[in-house]
């Protein structure tokens, strides 16, 4: 097969108008109803991984801060939102979704402006999502007691919650909308690299009306972040990021009350059986790892392909990575935007050279890439053995292992073997192994012939090292709350 | 002269054994008297080590077991337990309790084991949910068991306590290590041979007798202990729920009267459960319309 498939199939430059989002130069905390500035007086700056230039500057809070975001949110928590009734807290949030439908694009063009992500994901994915998130759960805030029938569910307080910087928006919306359903008040911190649709989400919420101090930003680095998880009037905590924060986080928690949920690291297995709809699968596989450029904790990073069929599927997808297009997020064309920091950038790099220096074989997809910018070519490694640093730990990018199984025994042991245990893939035709399988696979999200698909409707969070706590549908709720 | 008794031997339970503590430690259990009632293993961090080992072996096993049979045999440990009331009684008045305390704890750990066999396969259907996606796909929640879990029993009984915990962890498919309590041994020593005459897999339930102060950290930072169920007051317990992050491990601490009616219910067996969430898509071709 040629791999030229993009010279055959070219495309014209489709960039979407960037003018639809008005972004300021600089940024203010969300405290108690009000944008203010950090009382340091500092501000960090906030770049385009897709050009390396300046997008705004943003409010770099500090305890001081996060302690006046607490207080309020206690406030909050006191004299107005566990005064409400649940019907009117649901309308509150119900509201919020709507506004933020109403500002989509607007919304989708910040996102991908900011962390590097396409703007076919932000614009399908992420942003329509993180709405369908706060819908929903606005529905769950009148029903707890349906919910859990004879547990008098109660609201914890003021929860904390910090957000990564792969899916911005849309996991700020998971966080969220759950807390806010259950009766809590919130003060959340976006990653330090994409806080920009936070900014605007909390123009949103201030539009929307919500009362002063159910709702706070205290944007900032990691010392921001361990502020809040350290404050004592903080009652529960919500992570998601690295399983070595996760574990900071949850020592600094242990032996106080707080309530924790961390979702946490993944090195998840993709299985392809040799009855599994191949061509299919090949597209399920490159859902799976090249989503978002890779910086997806439950990618589908270890590939197990039958041996049987082995070499077929990596041929018909190395066809399929040819025609993969790297570059401008903002063009509606593309398949793989920008990685989303210079960091990440060379900490995938170092993973690329380990994989080389262990013996195992790299193919890069022969794609075009922009001159400027932090972009990559979608990444294969085969001859890749289970003990390999490059199958064992999460390299958080565009990048594939692959190895080979016989049986099915074998390849639930490979998959299971791993510390961690966000999500696994399956593919096959014969539902009878495939229920076998998923069921065997000790990860809490199972795709079957399908990957990467997220609603609000369902539960997400892993097993063993990749956290606990599950955010989505109605085991989302639990988290946030306490019962008799 | 009357016949001279037969003293038993309290051993320790490992993978469906009986072993003494493999470091050939002991430490004497005394009456109210002062009378020695019993040489008790004092265990160490090897044979910690060797019951996980034993407790992961059996996980597999047992967490696929049907939940109907699961319930089978938690109904047999409490058949066990009845047919051998008298003996458990004697033990706790022997270590201390009153007549009418020790039969309260033995009827209630009785009345909970049938308690929690009668959850194994109902709360499933409970717990779980589909869930209604917006695209064509059938996506449903199930629940899990978290895998092997460590119990520290508590110091205030000698068999409710730990009954308390460990049958909503077995009833959920999990395998337990526990530590039981220290100044109470005999008890769960029997209970292990109740277990033991239960149909109970080896290694789905391993029993120590030993110091948590020596133990406490071998089983925080063991890498194959999923989850570790404190109930007992200890200056340690921050420092054990510290330790547990070394995996993620899931901590939970009970401070309960385990004789309260609030001392048994679903949570205890949804706190050892992992919510796996399963997607398969649709095929929407034909069949539209086809309604009645």
């Amino acid at each position: 097969m040629s791999k030229k498939t993009q010279d055959i199939w070219s495309y014209a430059p489709a960039p979407e108008s960037s003018k639809v989002v008005q972004i300021k130069e600089k940024y203010d905390l969300y405290i108690d109803g009000k944008f203010v500035k950090p009382s340091s007086g500092k501000y960090f700056k906030s770049f385009n991984p897709a050009d390396e230039k300046e997008i705004c500057s943003i409010a770099y809070g500090n305890e001081k801060d996060v302690d006046l975001a607490v207080k309020a949110a206690r406030k909050a928590y006191n004299t107005v939102w566990s005064k409400l009734s649940s019907a009117e807290r649901g309308k509150y949030i119900f509201r919020i979704a709507r506004m933020m439908q109403e500002r989509s694009r607007e919304l989708a063009v910040a996102e991908s402006i900011d962390s590097g992500k396409t703007i076919r994901e932000s614009r399908d994915i992420d942003i329509p999502l993180a709405c369908n998130h706060f819908f929903y759960y606005a529905g769950w805030a009148d029903k707890l007691e349906e919910a859990f029938p004879g547990r008098k569910p109660k609201s914890l307080g003021v929860a904390g919650q910090i957000i990564p910087w792969n899916f911005p928006l849309l996991m700020a919306a998971w966080k969220i909308a759950p807390a806010l359903a259950t009766g809590n008040t919130v003060v959340i911190k976006p990653a330090e690299t994409t806080s920009l649709t936070m900014m605007i989400l909390a123009e949103i919420i201030h539009e929307a009306g919500l009362p002063a101090g159910v709702f706070n930003v205290v944007s900032g680095y990691g010392d921001t972040g361990a502020a809040i998880v350290n404050h004592p009037d903080v009652n529960k905590i919500a992570f998601t990021g690295s399983t070595a924060v996760g574990k900071i986080i949850q020592k600094a928690l242990a032996g106080t009350d707080k309530k924790l949920t961390l979702e946490l690291g993944g090195k998840s297995a993709n299985i392809v059986f040799d009855d599994a709809p191949i061509d299919q699968a090949v597209e399920g596989i490159v859902n799976g790892i090249f989503f978002n450029q890779g910086h997806v904790c439950c990618a589908g990073s270890r590939l197990f392909v039958q041996e049987n069929i082995a070499e077929k599927v990596i041929e018909k997808l190395k066809f399929r990575m040819a025609s993969l297009i790297v570059g401008d997020p903002l063009d509606k064309n593309t398949d793989i935007g920008a990685i989303n920091s210079k960091e990440q950038f060379e900490t995938i790099q170092k993973y690329l050279k380990i994989g080389k220096d262990e013996g195992s074989e790299m193919y890069q997809s022969p794609c075009k890439l922009p001159k400027k910018g932090n972009y990559m070519a979608p990444t294969l490694f085969m001859n890749v053995a289970q003990s390999n640093i490059i199958a064992q730990e999460e390299i958080f990018g565009p990048v594939l292992t692959i190895q080979t199984f016989r049986t099915i025994d074998e390849v639930i042991q490979k998959a299971n073997n791993s510390p961690f245990g966000l999500a696994a893939g399956v593919w096959s035709d014969k539902g009878s192994k495939v229920f076998n399988v998923t069921s065997q696979l000790r990860a809490g999200v199972v795709w079957a012939n399908t990957y990467n698909k997220f609603d609000p409707a369902a539960p997400f969070g892993g097993y063993k090292e990749s956290g606990f706590g599950r955010e989505g549908g109605l085991h989302g709720l639990i988290p946030y709350l306490k019962f008799d | 002269m009357g016949r001279l008794e037969v003293l038993k031997t309290y051993k320790i339970y490992i993978g469906g054994a009986f072993p003494r503590t493999e470091s050939g430690r002991t430490y004497p259990l005394h009456g109210k008297k002062g009378d020695l009632l019993a040489n008790i293993c004092l265990s160490s961090r090897k044979d910690v080590r060797n019951a996980v080992v034993a407790a992961r072996k059996a996980f597999g096993g047992w967490s696929e077991k049907t939940a109907f049979n699961r319930g089978q045999i938690l109904y047999r440990i409490a058949e066990m337990m009845e047919g051998r009331k008298a003996q458990l009684m004697e033990e706790l008045v022997a270590m201390g309790f009153t007549k009418v305390a020790a039969e309260k704890e033995v009827l209630l750990s009785i009345d909970r084991c049938i308690y929690y066999a009668g959850w194994c396969d109902k709360y499933q259907a409970v717990v779980s949910s589909v869930n209604p996606v917006a695209s064509a796909h059938f996506n449903f929640t199930v629940a899990e068991p978290t895998g092997v879990v460590a119990i520290i029993a508590d110091e205030k009984t000698g068999l409710l306590g730990l009954v308390s915990l460990l049958l909503p962890i077995l009833a959920g498919g999990n395998t337990a290590v526990v530590l039981a309590s220290q100044s109470l041994a005999m008890s769960s020593i029997t209970l292990a041979e109740i277990i033991h005459s239960s149909d109970v897999p080896g290694g789905v339930v391993n029993i120590l007798t030993g110091d948590l102060n020596e133990l406490a950290e071998t089983f925080s930072t063991h890498m194959d202990i999923n989850a570790l169920a404190l109930s007992r007051s200890t200056d340690l317990k921050k420092k054990i729920a510290e330790n547990c992050t070394v995996n993620v491990k899931r901590f939970f601490s009970y401070d309960k009267n385990w004789a309260d009616a609030s001392a048994q219910g679903l949570h205890f067996i949804s706190d050892f459960q992992e919510y796996k969430t399963t997607w398969h898509p649709i095929e929407k071709i034909g069949g539209a319309g086809g309604g009645y």
